[in-house]
C-alpha cells in the first residue's frame, strides 16, 4: 500500500507506525535489519524486506529474537547501522544477549525496537518491556504518534553512536498497528564499508568498569534528553493539575482534557525519552504544580521514576500529591483510551462528563444482550482444525486421559471453543515440548496420561528444537506433533528455515524438519492432516508405543497461502436428500462439533448448509459426515 | 471538513476477512491527499480468523487524533455484518450517529453449533434504529456474490456511503485513490462495485 522507499522528501504518506519506524531507519542509513516475527512488531522488518533489494540493504528473518539481535549486533560491531525488532515476549528471549551486549557496546548505531501489546490483542502476556531499559542501563524512546515514530527511529541511531551502545525504542499496538501522517525526509546515499577492528575485544570484561561506564553514559544521555524536541509541555504556566504522560497515552490525554473542558486547569508534559528521564525538565514542571497525574500503559514505569525525582528534589519543589496507577486512578492493566483518562480526571478534578444520556445508555445495555460472542477460531480450510480433530479422536480412543501441551502460533487457537478447548497448557515459545518432556518422565510415580506436544514449523526452529533434544536425551516418553503449514502464519506468513525462501527473496535449501528430528534420534512419521483416517491411525500407533520420543509431522500448507496460489480444489455442497438433520444421531458432527465457519445450519430445513461466501472448498468436512451428505466435487 | 465539522470519526466494523483494513486505508489516503490529519486504529491478528474487527478512521483539520474514538463519539458507521454494527454501536454510538449496514449475517461458530443465538434480522434492525439517528440497510454481499466476488462487499458499501453523503469527499476523489492502489483489471472491478453501491444507495434514498 505505501512505499517506504519513496525518495521524495516532504511528501506526506499514510503510514503504519511500524512502517514509520522502518522509514526512520532507512533515513538513518540502516544497512542490516533482523527480526523474528511477532505481533505487533512484524511489519517493521517485513516492510524493510520488501525494499531490501531496491535499496541494497540486508534484511533477515532470523530463527529467534536472540539470534536476530546477534545478527544486528555483528553489523554494529563492524561500524554499520543496524536495527532489530521484536514483540515484548521476544525481548525476553533476546535479553540474555542484551544484558551482555550493553557491557560490550557497539561501533555503528544499533537500535532495538520492542512493540508491546497492552490489552493483549495478539499475545500471551501483557508485559511492559520498558523495564529492560532500566535493567540494561540503556536509553529508551517512546513515540507518541506516527511521524514521531519515524523521527525517533532516525534519532535513535545518533543516540546509539553517541554512547556507542544500544538505543531502545518502545512501541505499543496502537502506534505500531495504527496509521497516521508521516512526512518523508531524505534517504542518505552514503556508502559505508564494514570493518571489524581486531585491536578491540568485543567482550564484557572488565565487567565492573564497563558497568560503571554504562552509568556514566546515562548521565551524558540525560543531558541530551533535557533539550530534545520529543519532550514538550502544553498548558497554563501554573496548572492546577500536571499530567505527565508518554507514548500514545499523550494523544488520549489531550482528547480527555479537551472533552472535559479543563484546558485552563491542566498542563500536559509529554515525555518521549522515558529512560533516563530528563531530571531537570521534570523538576522544573513538578515545581509548578501541586497535583500530578501520571498516564501511561501498562506498568507504572514513568510513575515510579517521576516519584523518585520528586523525592530527591523534595526540598526544592515541596510536597506533591500524586495520582496514577498506585492511587488506582489509572488502571495498571489493559490498554489506555480517552475514557479511562476522563474517568481519572473526574476523580481528581471537579468535572462531570456524560457523553450520552441515560436513555441511550439503557438502550446500549439492552443491546449487549443480543450480541453473540464471536470466538476466534481456525480459518475455513485451515489444516489445524483437521489436525486437532484427529488428535482429539485418537486421545479419546486411547482413553488414558492424554492431553495436549500447546505452543505459540495460529494453533494456539485450540484454546478456544472453535478448537474444542483442547489446548491444556501454553507458555513461551517451545514450552509445549519442554513441558511434555517433563510430563513424559512422571511415569515412575504412576502418571499414565500420555502428553502430546503441538508445535508449529516456525516455532520448531525458534525454541522447540532444544526441548526435543532434551526429551530424547532424558529418555522421556511423548508425542510431538509438528503442525507444519509452511509459514509463520499468525504474524503474516513470513518465511522460515523450513520453507526454502528468505527475507531477501532468495531461494535457499530448506532445513528438513523430518531429517532434523531423525538425526536427533526421534521416531518420525509424516502425514497429511486432511487424510483424517491415516492421521488418526498413526497417532494411535504412537500412543501404543510405550517408550521414546515420537514425532508426527502433520504437513499441509496454510489455507490462506493456498488460496493465494490456487483455486478451491472442490465445490462442496450438502445433499439435502441424504442429510437427516437432527435425527441423524451424529449430534450434528458437521455443525455442532467440527466448527468450520463455512458449515452453517439452515434453520428452515433443519439441515446442514455450506455458506458459499465463506467455504474455501477444502473438502475435509465430507469425510466427517456419517451419511456422506456433504458432497465434494473436484473443480478441475 | 466539507461537513462543516472540525473532525470526523468513522468506524468500519465487520468480521476478519471482509476487507476492513483495505477499506479504511483507501479512505484514509483520500484525506491525506486533501491535507488532513488522519489516524486509523484497527484490529490485527484476529483479522483473518473469524474474529470481530473494527477500524477507527479519524480525520482532523487541526491535529493528529488518537487511534481510538472516545465513547459515543463516532459520526458514521459502516458495518459489513449486522451484529457487528450493534457490537460497535454499543460503545461508540450516540443519538446523532448514522449507520450503513450490510444485511448479510456471518454466523459465529458458536451460533452454528447451537451454543449461542444470533438475533433475527428484524430484532437487529430495531436495535440499530434505537441506537442511531438514521440507519440504512443494503445487502452488499448479495450484490458482490452476483458480481462473482464476495470480497467486493466492502467497495459496494463505500460506494453507498459516498452516495449517501456520509463520507466528506466525492466519488472522483475516491476513484483517484483506487487508481493508485490497483492494477487495471482490479480497478475496473472495484469501480464497478462502487457503482453498484451508489445505485443501491440511490434506491434507498428514493425509498424504492
Amino acid at each position: 500500500m505505501s512505499d517506504i522507499s519513496l525518495d521524495e522528501p516532504g511528501e506526506e504518506l499514510l503510514l503504519m507506525g511500524n512502517e514509520a519506524i522502518a522509514r526512520g531507519a532507512l533515513e538513518a542509513g540502516v544497512k542490516v535489519c533482523a527480526a523474528y516475527p511477532g505481533t505487533p512488531s512484524s511489519e517493521i522488518i517485513a516492510s524493510l524486506s520488501e525494499v531490501a533489494r531496491d535499496l541494497d540493504i540486508y534484511v533477515e528473518w532470523s530463527v529467534n529474537e536472540k539470534v536476530a539481535f546477534e545478527v544486528a549486533a555483528s553489523a554494529a560491531f563492524s561500524g554499520l547501522r543496524a536495527i532489530c525488532a521484536m514483540k515484548q515476549n521476544g525481548l525476553n528471549v533476546a535479553s540474555d544477549f542484551l544484558l551482555n551486549l550493553n557491557l560490550i557496546g557497539v561501533q555503528g548505531g544499533l537500535v532495538l525496537v520492542t512493540c508491546d501489546d497492552p490489552g493483549c490483542h495478539s499475545s500471551t502476556n501483557e508485559e511492559d518491556s520498558r523495564a529492560f531499559a532500566k535493567i540494561a542501563d540503556l536509553p529508551l524512546l517512546e513515540p507518541a504518534n506516527f511521524h514521531e515514530a519515524k523521527e525517533m527511529a532516525k534519532w535513535a541511531f545518533t543516540i546509539s553512536e553517541e554512547i556507542r551502545n544500544v538505543c531502545m525504542i518502545r512501541g505499543v499496538t496502537r502506534i505500531s498497528h495504527a496509521r497516521g501522517n508521516v512526512t518523508l525526509g531524505e534517504l542518505p546515499k552514503k556508502e559505508v564499508r564494514p570493518y571489524f577492528d581486531k585491536s578491540k575485544q568485543r567482550i564484557t570484561f572488565p565487567v565492573a568498569q564497563k558497568h560503571n561506564l554504562l552509568h556514566e553514559n546515562l548521565i551524558r544521555i540525560e543531558r541530551i534528553f533535557e533539550t530534545c524536541p520529543f519532550n514538550r509541555y502544553d498548558g497554563p504556566e501554573r496548572p492546577e493539575l500536571l499530567i505527565i504522560t508518554c507514548g500514545s497515552s499523550w494523544l488520549y490525554t489531550q482528547e480527555a482534557v479537551e472533552l472535559t473542558g479543563v484546558e485552563s486547569l491542566v498542563g500536559i508534559l509529554k515525555i518521549g525519552t522515558t529512560w533516563p528521564l530528563p531530571t531537570q525538565t521534570i523538576v522544573e514542571h513538578l515545581a509548578k504544580a501541586d497535583r500530578i497525574l501520571i498516564v501511561e500503559e501498562v506498568d507504572p514505569f514513568l510513575e515510579g521514576s517521576v516519584k523518585e525525582i520528586a523525592a530527591d528534589f523534595s526540598g526544592q519543589i515541596g510536597p506533591k500529591e500524586f495520582f496514577g496507577k498506585r492511587s488506582q486512578h489509572i488502571p495498571s492493566f489493559g490498554e489506555m483510551n480517552t475514557d479511562r483518562i476522563i474517568q481519572a480526571l473526574s476523580g481528581i478534578l471537579d468535572v462531570t462528563y456524560e457523553p450520552r444520556d441515560a436513555r441511550y445508555e439503557a438502550s446500549a445495555k439492552m443491546a449487549e444482550k443480543i450480541v453473540p460472542v464471536r470466538v476466534l477460531g481456525f480459518c475455513p480450510g485451515c489444516p489445524h482444525r483437521a489436525s486437532y480433530w484427529s488428535i482429539n479422536s485418537a486421545l479419546q480412543l486411547d482413553d488414558r486421559q492424554g492431553f495436549i501441551t500447546g505452543d505459540i502460533g495460529c494453533y494456539h487457537l485450540a484454546r478456544t471453543s472453535a478448537g474444542w478447548n483442547l489446548l491444556k497448557t501454553s507458555g513461551a515459545m517451545g514450552t509445549g515440548t519442554g513441558l511434555a518432556s517433563g510430563f513424559g518422565k512422571l511415569e515412575r510415580y504412576g502418571f499414565s496420561q500420555p502428553p502430546i506436544a503441538v508445535c508449529g514449523d516456525s516455532t520448531f526452529f525458534h525454541a522447540a528444537m532444544p526441548a526435543l533434544v532434551n526429551a530424547i536425551y532424558s529418555k522421556s516418553n511423548l508425542i510431538m506433533v509438528i503442525l507444519d503449514n509452511s509459514a509463520t502464519a499468525m504474524t503474516g506468513f513470513q518465511p522460515h528455515p523450513g520453507v526454502g525462501k528468505n527475507a531477501m527473496g532468495e531461494e535457499v535449501t530448506p532445513v528438513d524438519i523430518e531429517k532434523v528430528c531423525r538425526a536427533f534420534g526421534a521416531k518420525v512419521e509424516v502425514t497429511d492432516p486432511f487424510d483424517l483416517e491415516t492421521t488418526r491411525l498413526k497417532l494411535l500407533q504412537m500412543l501404543d508405543d510405550p517408550e521414546g520420543v515420537k514425532v508426527l509431522i502433520m504437513r499441509r500448507k496454510c489455507a490462506l497461502l493456498r488460496q493465494k496460489e490456487e483455486k478451491p480444489p472442490y465445490r462442496v455442497y450438502v445433499d439435502t436428500e441424504r442429510c437427516i438433520g437432527e435425527d441423524c444421531g451424529c449430534n450434528r458432527l458437521c455443525t455442532r462439533c467440527f466448527k468450520c465457519p463455512g458449515l452453517i445450519w439452515d434453520k428452515e430445513s433443519s439441515k446442514a448448509k455450506i455458506d458459499e461466501v465463506i467455504c474455501v472448498g477444502c473438502g475435509v468436512c465430507s469425510d466427517i459426515c456419517p451419511e456422506n451428505a456433504i458432497v465434494r466435487e473436484e473443480t478441475r | 471538513m466539507e461537513t462543516g465539522k472540525e473532525s470526523y470519526n468513522l468506524i468500519i466494523a465487520g468480521v476478519g476477512g471482509q476487507g476492513n483494513v483495505l477499506a479504511s486505508q483507501l479512505i484514509g489516503q483520500v484525506f491525506i491527499r486533501k491535507g488532513y490529519f488522519v489516524t486509523i486504529g484497527e484490529t490485527y491478528g484476529a483479522s483473518q480468523r473469524g474474529g470481530a474487527v473494527m477500524s477507527h478512521i479519524r480525520i482532523s483539520k487541526r491535529k493528529q487524533l488518537s487511534p481510538l474514538i472516545p465513547k459515543g463519539k463516532a459520526d458514521v458507521f459502516m458495518a459489513l455484518e449486522p451484529v457487528e454494527a450493534i457490537r460497535v454501536l454499543i460503545p461508540y454510538g450516540s443519538p446523532d450517529v448514522v449507520a450503513l449496514v450490510n444485511t448479510r449475517p456471518l454466523y459465529p461458530v458458536d451460533v452454528t453449533a447451537g451454543e449461542a443465538t444470533y438475533p433475527e434480522i428484524e430484532e437487529i434492525k430495531g436495535c440499530l434504529e434505537n441506537l442511531s439517528r438514521k440507519v440504512y440497510f443494503i445487502d452488499a454481499t448479495e450484490k458482490a456474490v452476483q458480481m462473482g466476488l464476495p470480497i467486493l462487499g466492502n467497495m459496494i458499501m463505500i460506494g453507498a456511503l459516498i452516495e449517501l453523503g456520509l463520507l466528506p469527499f466525492n466519488y472522483e476523489d475516491f476513484c483517484d485513490i483506487l487508481s493508485t492502489n490497483f492494477d487495471k483489471k482490479e480497478l475496473a472491478l472495484n469501480i464497478q462495485a462502487i457503482g453498484e453501491g451508489r445505485k443501491a444507495a440511490q434506491r434507498l434514498a428514493s425509498g424504492s
